[in-house]
């Protein structure tokens, strides 16, 4: 019969694995990356660009933002605070107003027919080479925040549900209504000397 | 002593540490799974800017980095402190872009190509000229899922 090993004595070995173990601790990074989803347009020679077809000036919300971070919407000086409402009645024009988007009636899943904006609605973020970062994506923050509260608001109304518990169909009808349109123009420098 | 206690003079037990490292491999192993090293060092400095409507990046294999902003300290006596763009470890030129995008959808898997997702790390003070070169960069390189990487928080 063979001998009995003599056990050996286990005690270190948790020093060992926390010493391991806080190794990991140290170099772990937990942060996961967050940000702005964004879509850019398909790229296009500048020799192409010439022949896009004219968009009715009240189909188009400008955004400009110069080299001093100031904004101008719709030709008027504006504060970040504001543009969120202003996006807000652009993209509804409640009173059918003249000067905010035309509507056309269209045939969305679950609302049956419903006024939503032409085609050809679609905002415009124009910014300066001088404009700061920040600012630009506050901008950009505020525009999207406009468009997911409308969602939202929408989705609350005939579902009585958030947004985001709604299913792929019912998302697909709301964001239908409320398509998230923000072309970013070709660079263009603005309010510079 | 307490009157409940009755004083036989028996010493209390030692208590079994037989199951710690147990316990702490199981700590060890959590986070040696949910850990993820640092895969470039930072050569730029980088505050991002803050936002509300963020979305989360799910998949890491999909995304990868634009670095833009001021280069660190020990750089600046080299490069001067205008905002540069680093890529991978290096830092490199707008002309660079091209070619980053290139070799980064080939170290891709081949159904995960069009999934692709560049994530730019701007510093917020940086100025648009140079973003708007990479973005006209971007989509010469047919990138055109990005991601403006920033900090939940409200703005202004």
């Amino acid at each position: 019969m063979p001998r009995k090993l003599p056990e050996y004595n286990a005690s270190s070995l948790a020093d060992i694995a926390f010493m391991l173990l806080i190794f990991f601790l140290v170099t772990t990074t937990m942060d996961i990356d967050s940000g702005l989803e964004r879509r850019l347009p398909q790229w296009v020679d500048p020799e192409d660009i010439e022949d896009t077809p004219p968009i009715k000036e009240r189909n188009v919300f400008v955004v400009l933002v110069d080299r001093n971070n100031r904004l101008m919407v719709e030709g008027e000086l504006t504060r970040v605070e504001d543009l969120k409402d202003k996006a807000k009645e652009f993209l509804t024009n409640p009173m059918n107003d003249e000067t905010l988007p035309e509507k056309e009636v269209k045939e969305v899943p679950f609302f049956g027919p419903y006024e939503v904006l032409t085609k050809s609605s679609v905002i415009s973020l124009q910014n300066d080479v001088g404009t700061t970062y920040g600012t630009y994506i506050a901008v950009q923050n505020e525009l999207v925040a406009a468009i997911n509260e409308l969602r939202e608001n929408l989705a609350q109304r005939k579902f009585g549900k958030s947004y985001e518990d709604l299913n792929e169909d019912q998302q697909d009808a709301v964001k239908e209504i409320y398509p998230q349109k923000i072309s970013e123009a070709e660079p263009k420098k603005i309010g510079g000397r | 002593m307490s009157k409940f206690r009755k004083d036989d003079g028996k010493e209390t037990p030692q208590i079994s540490t037989s199951a710690l490292p147990d316990i702490v491999f199981m700590l060890l192993f959590f986070f040696m799974v949910t850990t993820t090293m640092r895969e470039t060092t930072l050569k730029v400095s980088i505050a991002l800017p803050q936002a509300t409507e963020i979305s989360k990046l799910e998949k890491k294999s999909l995304v990868s980095y634009v670095y833009v902003g001021p280069p660190q300290k020990q750089y600046i006596s080299q490069l001067g402190s205008e905002p540069r763009i680093q890529l991978n470890d290096e830092f490199a030129k707008v002309g660079d872009i091209t070619d980053f995008v290139e070799s980064e959808r080939q170290a891709m898997d081949e159904n995960e190509q069009k999934q692709m997702i560049v994530s730019l790390k701007v510093d917020e003070y940086t100025k648009m000229g140079i973003v708007t070169d990479i973005k006209q960069e971007l989509r010469k390189a047919a990138a055109l899922h990005i991601n403006y990487s920033s900090r939940q928080g409200a703005n202004y």
